[in-house]
């Protein structure tokens, strides 16, 4: 949220991640949270997309950036995105980076390789 | 009735937009109440981060920007 001071400034960067119940869903989230807490952008609820939330659509319509973090080649964020009319997106998937579905636990090593490599992909 | 609600803290582009709403409402001669939702905990309820935004009927309509009376006449029709 905006201050007053910085008020109708570029919008943030937001990320969105699949959030899935397998462990890289669970790596992509705390990804996601730990990039939100690092400060390199706020991460956004990807369920608000699917359900088109009015406020939810019109916030990353403005964004500066949007990051979607997918856990699986299913790429639910990636698809999300695109069809709710977002496709200027930095996209990373986690099977692209060497975390397999099945096999990849969400331990802080995983989190903060994904973390890592989002900041990369952004820059 | 439509219901405006202008979203944003109080600076002065959020209350730009409120008058420019009011213009709006006025011009195209409909019914219309207004309310300024200033507490952030309630801007964040409808989904927004960047103010000031407007919101018609409980829709969004607007993010991050002042629209003018002229954009905001064709979201109240």
């Amino acid at each position: 949220m905006c201050a007053q001071s910085d008020c109708c400034s570029g919008g943030p960067t937001l990320i969105f991640a699949c959030s899935g119940a397998a462990d890289v869903g669970e790596i992509s989230d705390r990804a996601a949270r730990k990039l939100t807490k690092d400060g390199i952008g706020k991460m956004f609820c990807l369920a608000g997309i699917g359900g088109r939330i009015s406020g939810i659509m019109k916030t990353t319509e403005f964004a500066e950036k949007i990051l979607a973090i997918d856990g699986c080649p299913l790429n639910c964020v990636k698809n999300c995105l695109e069809q709710a009319g977002f496709n200027k997106f930095v996209h990373l998937q986690l099977a692209d980076i060497g975390l397999e579905k099945g096999n990849s636990p969400p331990n802080e090593r995983n989190i903060a390789k994904v973390a890592q490599k989002a900041i990369e992909k952004s820059n | 009735m439509k219901k405006i609600q202008i979203l944003g803290t109080g600076c002065p582009k959020c209350k730009k937009l409120a008058e420019n709403a009011q213009v709006a409402a006025r011009e195209l001669g409909i019914e219309y109440s207004l309310e300024k939702v200033t507490k952030i905990d309630e801007i964040m309820k409808f989904g927004v981060m960047m103010t000031p935004a407007l919101a018609i009927d409980g829709q969004v309509k607007s993010v991050g920007k002042v629209v003018s009376a002229d954009e905001i006449k064709k979201m109240l029709t």
